[in-house]
């Protein structure tokens, strides 16, 4: 009688990285769910677009890379990979940061480069060293900023009535159905061309209006920005799911946000003319999202604990510095792509002390 | 040291990093009662269950032995005696797999059980407190007594240190999943246990005694506390259930809050960690006088029909043990192919224990578990690390490592190879514990990839320290030649000198005393001489006529040897008769023929130098057996050695008789030098003709 | 004419300064490295087979310094090879033909053996053997001290009676690489 054999342990938990990318995926949805409620279909349509690209670029991609390898094995691995869920989950996340009214190309090309340059080139899964999404982000923001920064504004404060048919058209061929173009899109009743909030206040600062003049402005509604402030509300709900289902690490998130926090505080307190409010941050652009969504990913953050909060305090400060000093509204997508560089620096640096080893030699010496 | 028993009596304790809480699956064995086993009809019993060496036999095929009679023995401190578990009669000492996870054989003695169980002489120790520690520590050591935890480290060796023991900690804490015989131990056997513990406090008079258990097994708590009430000493402290509280380094951070320095034994921190099992060994073998035989494991698992834990001989086969627990096997029918693999078995727990290659495999002192799961409760056990997939770093293995390492780091760097950075990320502080590889999403065999790289490591440190031994070897073997070759020629130097001297004295004894006689001495040998140099000039053609003829005397002597080496050759003969050619057997009585002329020059001692380079020709022959050129190469240098030989000797005995004929000597050293360089020249030519005289030499003979 | 001497001066000044310290440092911290011969040493596999042609691993490290060949070393390997190239920032070459492994060998590590019942005791093996690991006097059987054999195979070659063979390390449950995939699952019964 013979008697299979495997190495221990010979239990597991039964986790799986497929079922990990796919946790995250359905923790997105609140936050898709809101987009829509605000936006219209525009970014629903993106995502779409974006998954079917990333899958057929890994799928493609894949198949070149297991060319030399086992052909027996080699099926049943390139499906597994194609479906462990990071290819579609990197795309949805280029789906939610697009404008929504975007030409269906950013999505494509965004999704491409993503998933060909910035993730299979680099070796596959778990070894590239930048967030695909934000670099796809990064690269479509630089390479064509007029598509990039087209915003619409929520759907309440829109003179045309923004329906799935009209948005379609819209994205693919730049115009809706009733002939309104993207720039008509964009305009107010008075034909004002709206931004988003983080970018109607950098606009407005620059022509030296106070931040409570700027607050005025109908795209910030009622609380700190219309529609942007839920969106973030949602994302935050998802994340605080994740971290509750012990997905992602709480510590990311929290020193980021406590990080972004501390930097706006102190601006606050010293100009409040010019600086706006720590809700405000928190509630607008991609803050939350980056905080629990893009930050947290595994593959291009620290590991360690130390390293996480080191990370997460890091990427609140640029964050900070780049909305309100910086070129860009909003900062998220650098502060990452910064982040992710520092991450092997930092996580070298953040070991921890192996059980039965000193800390180092010069606390030795310090406690003596 | 008061504050740690003030925090224990709280229920306080000094976590340690990480840990995970996988499925206990404790009720499946906990709720019955350690069962007793009819006696199985045969035994394997390993010479080696435990850490260190194997004894030597004391037994042979046939013997009978009684139970508790010890069948092995060893002067060596790391080894422990084996015992015979039950009465029976050895029927064979083979190789046998054996409980290890490559599934390979060992040497174990086979029993054939003869069910009547008599019992060997036993002594009955009524006062402990009498014996003295040596005697305690003899007792442990001939009961053959190893740590019943895991690892098998010897017992006596651990209880035989030096005084000043601070914690002596029993370790109860039993973290493994499934695994449950410790907590029946407890709950039935209590009172032995404390006995053992407190024979271990007399031998190691330690300041405080814990016995760390965890918090899922109240019946035995409460069955210890029982038993303790009246020893103010020992301490019970009751631990969350974590894995691994029961490793031994955790199990001390969780109760004294110290860490055992890395690379180092625990006891160097004052510490002693015993396992609960052991103290109970202890106590049998020391009050009872009952060497290490049978130990409780828990036969568990979904697979099994009834598992319960049971007190099992040693050596019994796991077969036997399964049917027992009505295991459900899957026979295999001739035809199937690829033979059909029956569900993993374990031996140990989930965690850290190794699945057996087949049911020969018998129990030893350090088996404590036999689980059988099925594949609905284990998928993972059977599907052999087929799901890994790319490490994402979500750093979950970091975070359950109960030694704080960086398991995704190890991991890089153990595919890589890169022994350095291993080395720098500790990896030799890892325990196995197998959390990394329980909580990682990807499903990555960590373990497996650690074990494999210390493995590397430390063979590669043997490799090194092999090399460095090699080195000094050659070194010093150079140095010694060196040293040989000045001793000689220092040697020869003074043999010379000797011979000078003993001829200017024999010299004018000879002209004085015995003139006559000398003188026909002088002219028989100077004609001698004569006639041999024309002989030599003559065959310098023919060397093998003369290498004989030239040495004559040495010729008797080296007979005896020569039939010997015959001998030898015949064998060596017969070995090469598949492959044999013409060439070959050529060079075979040249390698002859070039041994015969050693062995006369080794016997002339005044010639060793000659034989020297004699024998480094002879190496240089050996080693160009089949290449014809070179042996003819070789055997003109022979020719010229011995040419020259010759005219060594022949100046010898010429310079004994005269002046006048040393000067004649010196004239036909003229001479042979030019027959030397004539017969150099016809060996050139001659390579042909080199390979036919070879059998004259026998003839001379 | 003065500015330029002036600026003559200055340079000089200032290139006998920096020499000066330069001169001081080199002194001031000087580093005894390694000679050069025992970091190659030290990489080669101490085997002392003689394969590289040369009687030793010491004699070919100095001879690697002084430029010979750093594909030689047959034993050491691709690895060996490597290392040596890292240390003198060559260009790794492959292993050269004539001095490579013996391919009867087989693969991993082996020890000689003799075989007891034909040695006639000439001491031949125990001069070619470079590490002193064979036992035996003239006219005695020899043996091998397994644990100081370097595998060398530098003494199946001078036995008269072919009574060496080399036998690769059996693997124990001590030497074990923990290759679960080679456990040849096998029928017991």
């Amino acid at each position: 009688m013979a008697f299979w054999i495997a190495s221990s342990p010979h239990n597991h938990n039964q986790a799986e990285t497929s079922a990990l990318m796919r946790l995250v995926t359905y923790a997105l949805f609140p936050g898709i769910f809101a987009q829509w409620y605000f936006f219209g279909w525009g970014n629903l349509i993106h995502i779409t677009l974006a998954v079917v690209t990333a899958l057929i670029s890994e799928f493609i991609v894949l198949s070149l890379r297991s060319k030399h390898g086992n052909k027996s094995t080699n099926k049943h691995t390139l499906s597994k990979q194609l479906f462990d869920g990071s290819a579609i989950l990197t795309a949805v996340l280029i789906g939610i940061c697009l404008p929504a009214i975007a030409p269906w190309w950013i999505a494509v090309i965004g999704s491409i480069f993503a998933v060909v340059v910035v993730k299979q080139l680099y070796g596959g899964l778990g070894q590239n060293p930048f967030n695909p999404a934000m670099a796809a982000y990064v690269m479509l923001l630089i390479s064509f900023p007029v598509q990039m920064t087209s915003w619409q504004p929520p759907l309440s404060l829109m003179t045309v009535d923004l329906n799935l048919s009209n948005t379609i058209s819209t994205i693919f061929t730049g115009f809706t159905s009733e002939g309104y173009s993207v720039e008509q899109l964009r305009a107010d009743i008075d034909g004002f061309t709206m931004a988003t909030p983080l970018d109607t206040l950098k606009t407005n600062a620059s022509l030296g209006l106070t931040v409570y003049e700027t607050m005025q402005n109908q795209i910030f509604g009622a609380h700190f920005s219309l529609g942007w402030e839920w969106i973030n509300a949602a994302f935050l709900l998802g994340g605080v799911f994740l971290i509750f289902k012990k997905a992602i690490a709480w510590q990311t998130p929290a020193s980021f946000l406590f990080s972004l926090f501390i930097c706006t505080f102190i601006a606050y307190s010293i100009s409040p003319d010019s600086s706006a409010s720590t809700m405000f941050h928190w509630l607008s652009g991609g803050c939350m999202l980056g905080a629990f969504f893009i930050l947290t990913d595994p593959v291009t953050g620290a590991t360690s604990t130390k390293g996480r909060v080191i990370i997460g305090a890091l990427a609140g400060l640029l964050v900070y510095v780049i909305r309100d000093f910086g070129g860009y509204p909003d900062g998220v997508a650098f502060a990452v792509l910064l982040c992710n560089m520092t991450a092997p620096l930092i996580d070298r640096y953040t070991r921890p002390r192996t059980y039965g080893h000193q800390p180092s030699i010069t606390k030795q010496e310090e406690g003596k | 040291m008061d504050s740690i028993i003030q925090r224990i009596s709280q229920g306080k304790f000094w976590p340690f990093h990480g840990g995970i809480h996988p499925p206990e699956q404790k009720k499946i064995t906990n709720e019955k009662p350690i069962r007793q086993l009819p006696l199985p009809k045969q035994l394997i019993l390993p010479l080696q269950q435990h850490i260190g060496r194997q004894g030597d036999l004391l037994v042979k095929v046939g013997d009978k032995v009684l139970k508790g009679q010890a069948l092995t023995q060893s002067s060596n401190p790391m080894a422990v005696p084996v015992h015979a578990p039950t009465s029976g009669t050895i029927t064979a000492i083979k190789k046998s797999a054996i409980a290890h996870p490559s599934g390979m054989s060992e040497l174990c003695l086979f029993i054939d059980v003869d069910g009547e169980d008599t019992w060997r002489k036993r002594e009955i120790c009524q006062d402990v407190s009498q014996l003295s520690h040596q005697q305690i520590i003899a007792k442990i050591a001939n009961a053959g007594i190893a740590g019943m935890g895991g690892a098998g480290f010897p017992t006596h060796i651990k209880v035989n240190t030096k005084p000043d023991i601070n914690f002596l900690i029993i370790n109860a804490a039993e973290c493994e999943p499934y695994i449950t015989a410790d907590d029946l131990l407890m709950r039935e056997h209590s009172a032995t246990i404390v006995d053992g513990i407190n024979i271990l406090d007399q031998l190691l008079n330690p300041a405080f005694i814990l016995i760390g258990i965890e918090d899922n097994k109240p019946q035995a708590i409460k069955a210890l506390q029982q038993a303790t009430k009246s020893l103010e000493k020992i301490n019970v402290c009751v631990l969350p259930t974590k894995y691994p509280s029961g490793g031994e380094k955790q199990l001390i951070k969780l109760l004294t809050g110290k860490e055992v320095t890395s690379g180092t034994l625990p006891i160097s921190s004052g510490i002693v960690v015993q396992n609960i099992a052991t103290c109970f060994a202890i106590s049998d073998a020391v009050i009872n006088d009952t060497p290490l035989l049978r130990r409780v494991i828990t036969l568990t698992g979904q697979a099994l029909a009834k598992p319960q834990n049971v007190w099992a001989l040693l050596g019994t086969p796991v077969s036997y043990l399964l049917a027992q627990a009505g295991f459900t096997r899957q026979e295999n029918t001739p035809v199937a192919n690829p033979p059909v693999t029956n569900p993993p078995v374990i031996m140990g727990g989930p965690m850290m224990g190794f699945s057996i290659l087949n049911e020969q495999v018998p129990v030893v002192k350090t088996s404590n578990c036999i689980l059988a799961p099925s594949k609905t409760e284990m998928p993972s056990a059977f599907d052999n690390n087929a799901n890994e997939v790319e490490c994402i770093r979500c750093g979950q293995c970091a975070d359950v490592c109960p030694s704080q390492l960086l398991p995704q780091e190890l991991q890089w760097s153990a595919k890589a190879k890169d022994h350095q950075q291993l080395a720098k990320l500790n990896l030799f502080d890892c325990i196995d514990c197998g959390a990394c590889a329980y909580v990682c999403p990807s499903q990555i065999p960590l373990v497996q990839y650690y074990r494999i790289a210390k493995a590397e490591i430390r063979q590669q440190q043997q490799l090194d320290l092999k090399a460095e031994k090699a080195k000094e070897r050659f070194e010093a073997r150079k140095l010694r030649l060196e040293r040989d070759k000045i001793a000689r020629e220092e040697k020869h130097k003074k043999a010379a000198a000797a011979r000078k001297a003993s001829m200017n004295k024999k010299t004018p004894e000879a002209g004085a005393a015995k003139s006559a006689v000398a003188a026909a001495l002088a002219r028989v040998k100077a004609k001698k001489a004569a006639g041999k140099q024309d002989s030599t000039s003559t065959a310098t053609n023919n060397e093998e006529t003369k290498s004989s003829s030239e040495l004559p005397i040495a010729n008797d002597e080296a007979l005896d040897d020569k039939s010997q080496v015959k001998a030898a050759i015949a064998r060596a003969k017969a070995k090469r008769l598949a492959k044999s050619t013409a060439v070959r057997e050529k060079a075979v009585t040249n390698d002859e023929e070039t041994k015969s002329s050693d062995e006369l020059l080794v016997a002339d001692e005044e010639e060793s130098k000659q034989s020297n380079s004699a024998d480094d020709k002879k190496a240089k022959i050996a080693a160009a057996i089949a290449k014809a050129k070179e042996k003819a190469k070789a055997k003109k240098a022979q020719a010229t050695e011995l040419a020259a030989l010759s005219s060594e000797q022949n100046s010898e005995q010429n310079s004994e008789n005269s002046s006048a004929t040393s000067a004649k000597a010196d004239d036909k050293k003229a001479r042979i030098a030019a027959a030397v360089a004539k017969a150099k020249a016809k060996a050139k030519a001659k390579k042909e003709q080199q390979s036919n005289p070879q059998p004259s030499n026998e003839e001379i003979k | 004419m003065i500015n330029i001497l002036i600026a003559i001066i200055v340079l000089g000044a200032i290139a006998a300064f920096f020499g000066a310290l330069l001169g001081y440092a080199s002194v001031r911290f000087h580093v005894d490295g390694d000679p050069i011969v025992e970091q190659l040493d030290a990489l080669l596999p101490q085997t002392q087979c003689g394969q590289c042609g040369y009687p030793g691993c010491k004699p070919y490290a100095e001879a690697v310094a002084n430029g010979e060949a750093i594909n030689k070393c047959a034993p050491g390997g691709e690895d060996t090879i490597k290392k040596i190239a890292d240390l003198l920032g060559v260009d790794v070459q492959p292993l050269d033909e004539n001095h490579e492994q013996n391919s009867s060998l087989g693969h991993g590590p082996t020890v000689a053996f003799i075989i007891e019942e034909d040695c006639i005791g000439c001491t031949k093996c125990i001069q070619a053997c470079p590490v002193d690991a064979i036992l035996g006097a003239a006219k005695q059987m020899h043996t091998i001290i397994i644990d100081e054999c370097t595998g060398c195979d530098l003494c199946v070659a001078p036995c008269p009676v072919d009574c060496i063979e080399m036998r690769p390390i059996a693997e124990t449950t001590q030497n074990w690489q923990w290759d679960l995939n080679k456990i040849a699952v096998k029928q017991i019964d």
